[in-house]
């Protein structure tokens, strides 16, 4: 038996030393003893600030409080310079560290827009393979590389926050077609209902099964948590919405094909140099795969 | 390197630990921020959660005495003698032999330079490959 299989049976069993482990061999690129694609997981995303992290806190207790398991694969960019990481999404959930329900793990993107995407879906069927009930995938919907990791999720709720400027921001971040719901927190602030219905004038444009419901929470006070988990239990994604996912799926697997080319250096020199043009690059690193 | 960065206890000040959270990510690491006012059992199964090599406690508020032996100890008595233990912010000089004693690898008081601690992270790894002793399970004796 594999060293992986076996971390497999041990974590199965409820050792959870055993599950970080095999989620650190996947991280590094390692096989998964799960076959792929069992298991389904919620995405989380969202601007910085809207309060993901404890509206998550939130939804773990009502979890909790039904019995259910929650894992959550918090996910946090790593620094393009140094190549670290500052991994602070644990401690908005305040009760993630002691319920044997919760489980919580920190994961850096490690600078590859194909990399950590390629470990995200192997890590959602090992946590599904041990039994866990809830698998949320968090993550900052900031940029491109951000909604990609969503893009994996099943299923994507979408946070949002009455103090961000106007709707045009959500809408330029391209990720507003991907959500299969839209959650305003803080709605125990003023504006909260006011973006609300910014959101939805904006999403009546053109509605169709494809838009998603627009509700409003507070991570703060707990006001419709549940009803949030409620929605998302009886939301199933549209065809509309999936085949936008497949294709950002698929240009993350693009990504990942091209940033591990083995022409990519040479590739980049050229380019430097000016000795070859854009499309030229494109052709030889083409070639090279 | 994974490392965790905990405030163990009551103690509600965490500049200290914020600032070499930070450092510690300038350097290179992935770093788990807990946040405030954890308990020792739930720093141990944050560090299992997270697969960490090391956690850094920061303690200023004198219960540094209490507190760090009983994450040192829950990690042993979870399995975990292989994760390093170092601590940071107002440990009196006679009080740092004991915790030594109980595998804590590394004590920082005030003044000490970012490119220190990164040094000691530099020096663990080397002990890692060289087979010696770094982990609060391990052998005593070694210390920064």
């Amino acid at each position: 038996m594999s060293d992986a299989s076996e971390l497999l049976e041990q974590a199965r069993s409820g050792d959870r030393r055993s599950l970080s482990k095999l989620l650190s061999h996947i991280e590094e690129g390692g096989e998964s003893p799960v076959e792929g694609g069992s298991g389904t997981s919620l995405g989380i995303t969202g601007p910085p600030g809207v309060g993901k992290s404890s509206l998550i806190g939130r939804m773990i207790d009502v979890w909790t409080e039904r019995g259910e398991s929650i894992a959550v694969l918090a996910v946090d960019p790593s620094s393009p310079r140094s190549g670290g990481a500052l991994l602070g999404d644990r401690m908005r959930m305040s009760n993630a560290d002691s319920s044997d329900l919760v489980y919580v793990r920190s994961l850096a993107t490690r600078n590859h827009p194909g990399g950590l995407m390629d470990c995200l879906t192997p890590m959602v069927d090992v946590l599904a393979a041990c039994g866990w009930q809830n698998i949320v995938i968090e993550t900052v919907g900031a940029g491109q590389a951000e909604i990609r990791v969503v893009a994996f999720a099943d299923r994507i709720l979408l946070v949002d926050g009455p103090d961000r400027g106007d709707i045009i921001q959500a809408e330029k971040a391209g990720i507003m077609e991907l959500a299969d719901l839209i959650a305003i927190n803080k709605s125990d602030l003023p504006d909260a209902e006011r973006a609300a219905n910014a959101v939805r004038t904006a999403l009546s444009v053109g509605a169709d099964e494809n838009t998603p419901e627009v509700l409003l929470v507070s991570a703060h006070s707990g006001d419709g948590v549940e009803e949030i988990i409620e929605a998302l239990s009886h939301t199933t994604t549209t065809k509309g919405r999936e085949s936008l996912r497949v294709r950002e799926r698929l240009i993350s697997a693009w990504d990942s094909t091209l940033l591990s080319s083995p022409n990519l250096e040479s590739t980049l020199a050229a380019l430097e140099t000016g000795s070859m043009t854009l499309s030229q690059a494109v052709e030889q690193i083409r070639k090279g795969v | 390197m994974r490392i965790v960065v905990a405030k163990p206890g009551l103690d509600g000040h965490d500049r200290g630990a914020k600032v070499i959270a930070r450092a510690l990510r300038d350097g290179g690491h992935e770093v788990i921020y807990t946040g405030l006012r954890r308990t020792p059992a739930e720093i141990v199964r944050i560090v299992m959660d997270e697969d960490a090599a090391a956690v850094g406690l920061s303690s200023l508020s004198g219960a540094h005495a209490v507190l760090i032996p009983r994450v040192c100890e829950g990690l042993r008595e979870a399995g975990m003698g292989d994760v390093v233990v170092f601590a940071g912010g107002i440990i009196p000089e006679q009080d740092r032999s004991v915790l030594y004693e109980d595998g804590v690898r590394a004590v920082f008081g005030p003044g000490t330079t970012t490119s220190e601690i990164l040094e000691f992270l530099v020096t663990l790894e080397q002990r890692a490959e060289a087979g010696e002793p770094r982990g609060v399970g391990e052998e005593a004796g070694w210390h920064w």
